[in-house]
């Protein structure tokens, strides 16, 4: 962890500088996400006090930090709502892509021959299909069967994904296969699970965390599609940041910014910093594109010097 | 692949051949979501309205009754006739949907498509050149925003904005109203763009492009950023090479360097990237469409999502396939006649 640390410190240029902000805000709405239920002020679906309804479309400020929206609904409690959903999806959808994308890639890279060439063509052709699309479908048919929850959600956005773990791990996967340490190891005898096991899946899952930043940016991005196209989270099962843009955008044209101004400033603070977080590590920790910074050196004292050399 | 002596013709020979199984995934990858996934498209789309014994009907009438395994042979077969289907509740051809849509979808993408290269080549050239400056942090801030902005939501920023500097600018759909009457007549090509001027309809054309600045600059927007990012990294590599390095050993001054050698170099990766982009594009045009209630194909996908038509959805998403699949073919057989080193 230090060394990870040192690295990161040693970098160039806004490197490091874009790693730290992107982790400070993601830290931010994760503790939204955490405490939610002390932050918010009201439940993501609560719009009334004890039988009062809350104001229709209150501005922001009047007693409600971000207004109230068409449904009598706090906006800034369903941000900060919100934040634990897309928090929720994104985890699951990155982990679930990674616990199917990765093995494969692995398994994949690792025999070779025809299995890995089936592999790569079919993945190839999944990941050129495009994104939203796939979602769309995934969703299209979960929504009705499973209906439309944070679990199904996570799941449409799953596919998206493997093939992006599927080609970093089987790339790396075919490059170390023929690293002296494995064949050491198959000199020593080992059979092939236990070179996947111990030897590769450690040095070929270090390329995984810039991808999974990546991918949950783009995740989320794309549940903001899906809320916006209606195919997402349904409203009665959370608070949904996409859900709640579609919803205000009519609002919007009419002057109330508020209900869908709140929610989308939160999508791109969270997916610029996600973004962030990815690209500053591919940069700090990748030493193809890493620079190093010069560290300001100072010569020993004249008279020190001389010391010494007497 | 060909060997390293491999021809043009031999390397478009195979890249077409190629096209056959990259089909076929798709199109099975299609059908086993949408056909083998528990429930029947009949009780899903009208289930609700109709008795046990008229939904085993129209389930014979679709051929829904018939093994699986017949469906997707048959569902293949249709394809390779460029049959995508009819849709569910109105009986209308897929392809003649796609007909009097896609034109819609087609000047979008491609108008997106001017836009983007118009903003991000030189953003992206600059911020390449001026590595870690102010303005390159800027410009690459620009490049994660766009990206991270939810694309709806740039598109009614827009249209705010329109309303209120110019509250006459058209915001919504391709054509005015009394534009798209008389545009019955103009059915010559289904892409309005060209039938007004072939018509030599000058106001109706006017009014066309008009409709189209707002989606195609939301859409612009998204594509923008993505070219920024590829045009940047391929001129910091590009300044990184011996013959840059060899011409400001000549004394060339570095605007000439990076004008004349890194940025021509910078721009045939920038190619293939570009056309690698048309799923994001679709996908964009999706949500760009239904935002500003383009009368494209991506609109009727949400509709027929809404309408819970399976075989409208799959017959659209098959087309969509079947559109990155040529594409991507397209752009494979530019990149080999432009760069040598393509094929191998």
């Amino acid at each position: 962890m230090r060394g990870l640390w040192r690295t990161i410190w040693d970098t160039k240029g806004v490197a490091r500088w874009v790693l730290v902000g992107g982790v400070l805000v993601t830290l931010v709405f994760v503790a939204f996400a955490l405490l939610a239920p002390w932050i918010a002020p009201y439940g993501f679906a609560q719009n009334n006090i004890d039988g009062t309804k809350l104001p229709k479309l209150a501005e922001p400020g009047s007693g409600y930090l971000f207004g109230t929206n068409d449904q009598f609904y706090d906006v800034f409690s369903r941000v900060v709502w919100g934040s634990r959903t897309a928090l929720q999806v994104i985890a699951l959808s990155v982990v679930f892509a990674g616990i199917i994308g990765v093995p494969l890639g692995l398994v994949s890279g690792f025999l070779g021959g025809w299995v890995d060439r089936l592999l790569v063509f079919v993945m190839d052709a999944v990941y050129s299909f495009p994104a939203l699309l796939l979602a769309i479908v995934f969703s299209f048919l979960l929504n009705d069967k499973v209906g439309g929850g944070v679990i199904p959600a996570a799941l449409s956005l799953t596919a998206i994904y493997i093939p992006q773990y599927f080609r970093v791990v089987r790339n790396t996967t075919v490059a170390a296969r023929e690293a002296t340490y494995v064949e050491a190891a198959r000199a020593i005898g080992a059979g092939p699970f236990t070179i996947m096991r111990k030897y590769l899946f450690n040095n070929v899952v270090q390329s995984v965390p810039v991808v999974a930043t990546l991918n949950a940016a783009d995740a989320l991005g794309t549940l903001a599609a899906l809320g916006f196209l209606g195919l997402g989270i349904q409203p009665t099962e959370a608070a949904e940041w996409g859900y709640d843009i579609s919803r205000g955008l009519d609002d919007a044209q009419s002057g109330v910014w508020w209900p869908a101004f709140f929610p989308a400033m939160a999508i791109i603070l969270l997916i610029t910093s996600l973004t962030f977080v990815g690209e500053g590590l591919n940069e700090t920790v990748n030493p193809a594109l890493r620079r190093r910074r010069h560290r300001p050196f100072r010569f020993p004292q004249r008279d020190a010097a001389q010391e010494v050399s007497s | 692949m060909a060997s390293s002596s491999g021809s043009l013709p031999r390397y478009i020979a195979l890249r077409v051949l190629l096209i056959v199984p990259l089909v076929w995934v798709l199109l099975t990858v299609v059908f086993l979501l949408l056909r083998v996934a528990p429930g029947d498209p009949v009780s899903a789309t009208v289930g609700d309205r109709l008795s046990e014994d008229a939904l085993d009907e129209r389930r014979a009438a679709a051929g829904l009754d018939r093994p699986l395994v017949v469906q997707y042979l048959d569902y293949l077969g249709n394809v390779a006739r460029f049959d995508f289907g009819n849709t569910f509740r109105t009986d209308t051809p897929i392809l003649s949907i796609v007909r009097d849509q896609g034109g819609a979808t087609l000047t979008l993408t491609v108008g997106a498509f001017l836009i983007a290269l118009l903003i991000g080549i030189p953003l992206g050239r600059l911020a390449g050149r001026f590595r870690d400056t102010p303005g390159d942090v800027a410009i690459r801030v620009y490049g994660v925003v766009s990206y991270a902005a939810p694309l709806f939501w740039v598109g009614i920023l827009l249209v705010v904005l329109v309303n209120a500097v110019a509250p006459s600018f058209p915001t919504n759909d391709i054509a005015s109203p009394f534009t798209k009457l008389d545009s019955e007549a103009y059915t010559k090509t289904h892409i309005l763009v060209v039938d007004t001027l072939l018509a030599g309809d000058t106001g109706a054309f006017l009014d066309v492009l008009q409709h189209h600045l707002l989606p195609c600059l939301t859409l612009g927007f998204l594509l923008s950023g993505v070219i920024v990012r590829l045009v940047r990294i391929n001129v910091i590599q590009a300044l990184q090479g011996d013959y840059v390095e060899a011409a400001r050993a000549r004394g060339i001054g570095e605007g000439r360097v990076v004008r004349k050698h890194a940025f021509r170099n910078a721009l045939v990766p920038v190619i293939t990237v570009v056309g690698l982009q048309v799923a994001l594009t679709l996908s964009g045009a999706v949500l760009t469409e239904k935002t500003f209630n383009w009368p494209g194909v991506g609109s009727a996908l949400v509709r027929y999502i809404g309408e819970r038509d399976y075989i409208a959805v799959q017959g659209l998403v098959t087309f969509f396939a079947v559109v990155v699949v040529f594409t991507s073919l397209i752009v494979d057989v530019i990149n080999a006649l432009v760069d040598p080193r393509v094929r191998y």
